[in-house]
């Protein structure tokens, strides 16, 4: 994975498979450290699963017996000093806390985040995304919800909406990026 | 900061053309493979190319959708596509240069990409 919004894409695609109507993408950096939380109201899991669930040979998939979305977004946070951790609740959901430290050399860029949320839009119109980026210049949030009260009928994965979306993101990312030396 | 007022031109432009594309089964479909594998391996921007190639093109009957591992991680990023009444065709190892000779070659003009298939890396 090459930058974070890929893991964050990755992860939240488990979200939508475990059946979540709502998924929060938070990514707040604060002072040396950036936080990414992926929160959903799935299924959730049990403790059983729970405690393996960053191993890569821990899978919910019948085809394959291997699982690296978690492990890989754990080896990446803990090479820049950070850490992973998971919390979840049988019928209830799961919400994935990742921390980078933003000086260390192996932290990777934030990446295309409108990228993402415009997949997961298009993969799912249905859900209800929300993400909120916040830096220490400010804050936004893009609330699938909102976007679809405005259009009026005109669907969520229509490719202009989905265009709209990428740009929203990535430019008011550009307002609050802050340049760490 | 870029507002969610924008959306007001894009909705009353596109809500005389939504077409609900979603049902017809003379759709053609292009499966992109979007698992861990997938990912890691490039298959955001090429699935990104596919839906700005389809939206340049106005194609109204060609659905890009998503999917998880297809089972071949060593040739991801893999794409599927399915046109009706044709035997499905698998191309691997794809980048998004490749995604317009795709789109005009196989998609609009029914001929299928054969250096880019499955058949052709293996």
């Amino acid at each position: 994975m090459n930058d974070l919004s890929l893991h964050i894409l990755d992860v939240a695609q488990n979200s939508l498979t475990a059946g979540a109507g709502r998924v929060e993408l938070t990514v707040c950096d604060s002072g040396d450290i950036r936080t990414l939380t992926i929160a959903d109201n799935g299924c959730g899991m049990g403790p059983e699963m729970l405690a393996r669930v960053t191993s890569p040979f821990a899978t919910t998939r019948k085809t394959r017996k291997v699982g690296l979305g978690l492990p890989l977004l754990k080896m990446s946070a803990e090479q820049t000093g950070g850490s992973l951790s998971v919390e979840s609740r049988e019928g209830q959901g799961t919400a994935v806390t990742a921390t980078f430290v933003l000086a260390n050399i192996d932290c990777p860029p934030l990446g295309d985040m409108g990228g993402t949320m415009q997949l997961l839009v298009q993969q799912s119109p249905g859900v209800r995304f929300i993400y909120r980026r916040q830096t220490g210049k400010g804050e936004f949030v893009l609330d699938t919800d909102e976007i679809r009260a405005e259009l009026d009928g005109v669907p969520l994965d229509h490719p202009e909406v989905l265009a709209f979306i990428r740009q929203f993101v990535n430019e008011n990312e550009k307002e609050i990026v802050e340049v760490h030396q | 900061m870029k507002s969610l007022a924008e959306l007001k031109a894009i909705r009353e432009k596109a809500k005389d053309s939504v077409i609900m594309r979603h049902e017809n089964p003379n759709n053609i479909r292009v499966v992109v493979g979007m698992a861990t594998c997938g990912i890691a391996a490039g298959a955001r921007p090429v699935l990104q190319a596919f839906l700005e190639e389809v939206q340049k093109r106005g194609l109204d009957n060609v659905i890009v959708t998503q999917t998880g591992c297809i089972g071949l991680c060593r040739l991801e990023p893999i794409v599927e596509v399915y046109v009706p009444g044709q035997e499905k065709v698998t191309y691997v190892k794809m980048t998004p240069d490749k995604v317009g000779k795709v789109v005009a070659n196989h998609i609009v003009n029914g001929a299928v990409v054969d250096e880019y298939t499955i058949g052709s890396a293996q």
